[in-house]
């Protein structure tokens, strides 16, 4: 069966890798009461995270334009396959719409994102406080969103793994 | 007759000339601001006072003999989220508590050139004074005036951010104090 290639099987991991982090880390720090070092700190290292999944998913959506992934097994029902198709469009969506809800959202806290704390990056919006509360809620449902996305993706892959056992799941594991 | 009309002239010549000795100007606060810039892990925060007066007695013709006293509420602070506000006037930054202002008091105002003077004076944030010397730029709109200083400090000098917040690769020593006085 034929796999995906090499890079995007490295982007595809490593953008499972920095989401899981960066949803796990907004958790943890929101749940940090008052002020802290490590609050501050883990809200810094969030945003890093955030944006490198935003530059990745550029980076792949690139790469997937020039490099086709391999078709779906012929094994798969039409209904399967829609939504399949749907399913990774509902998640390059949100890998996108994800870290830019929380750029944005930073942005009309007051707060831009200095990446590894080494620059700057642009910074099109100035303070907003009517915004921010909605900004927010937007970027908690998309995340709670991309959540279950995620989970659905992780048991469709397991379905065919162990049910279907076509290989789907083999053409993206290193 | 005549004799009154001479007390007259001699105290209106008097008003006039306390007037322009000493202008005591009052700080329109709606169109001021007092902030202090600072990094967090790089990140430029600004965070405003949101209460606070100025009293400046201040004399175009004569600027040595000005005088500017300049007092914050500490507790009025606001560095864009009310949570994190609150967390700024306990004790470990602020302290507004015990230590609900932080004053200027000018001992020294020079000209320094066109539109530009030298003053000097004690800070005291926290309980703790120190003598700061910054430049202020003024401009005269017939009698509206407009000040505006910028005073680098260090945050530490005044035990702002104490115990875990001593860490100045989270919260940098430098601040930046700026403001803009409108007065009249």
């Amino acid at each position: 069966m034929q796999r995906y290639t090499t890079t995007a099987i490295i982007l595809h991991w490593l953008t499972a890798l920095l989401i899981i982090s960066a949803f796990t880390l907004g958790l943890v720090m929101t749940d940090i009461p008052g002020l802290t070092p490590a609050k501050l700190k883990y809200f810094s290292w969030h945003k890093w995270l955030g944006v490198t999944v935003l530059a990745i998913a550029a980076i792949r959506l690139l790469w997937r334009k020039a490099n086709v992934p391999p078709p779906h097994p012929a094994s798969m029902v039409a209904w399967q396959k829609k939504a399949a198709d749907g399913m990774h469009i509902l998640l390059y969506i949100l890998i996108f719409a994800v870290p830019i809800s929380g750029y944005v959202y930073t942005l009309a806290a007051g707060v831009p994102v200095v990446y590894l704390g080494l620059f700057q990056l642009p910074v099109f919006m100035g303070p907003n406080p009517e915004l921010k509360p909605l900004l927010k809620e937007i970027h908690y449902v998309l995340n709670m969103t991309m959540a279950a996305a995620v989970a659905a993706h992780v048991l469709a892959a397991l379905k065919h793994q162990f049910i279907d056992r076509d290989g789907v799941l083999k053409r993206m594991l290193p | 007759m005549k004799l009154t009309h001479k007390v007259a002239l001699a105290s209106l010549m008097g008003l006039s000339f306390a007037a322009t000795a000493a202008t005591l100007l009052k700080a329109d606060t709606a169109k001021s601001s007092v902030s202090a810039t600072f990094k967090q892990m790089n990140v430029p925060v600004e965070a405003k006072f949101k209460k606070f007066t100025a009293a400046i007695d201040y004399n175009p013709a004569s600027p040595d003999a000005s005088k500017a006293t300049v007092e914050i509420e500490t507790a009025s602070i606001d560095i864009g989220d009310p949570e994190y506000n609150k967390e700024v006037a306990k004790k470990e930054w602020f302290n507004a508590a015990q230590f609900p202002k932080a004053t200027f008091v000018s001992s020294s105002i020079k000209a320094a050139g066109a539109g530009k003077l030298t003053v000097t004076g004690k800070l005291n944030i926290k309980g703790k004074a120190t003598d700061v010397t910054f430049p202020l730029s003024v401009k005269a709109d017939g009698g509206k005036y407009t000040f505006d200083g910028v005073l680098p400090i260090k945050r530490l000098t005044y035990n702002i951010g104490e115990g875990e917040w001593k860490d100045t690769s989270m919260v940098a020593d430098e601040v930046t104090i700026k403001f803009h006085v409108a007065a009249q």
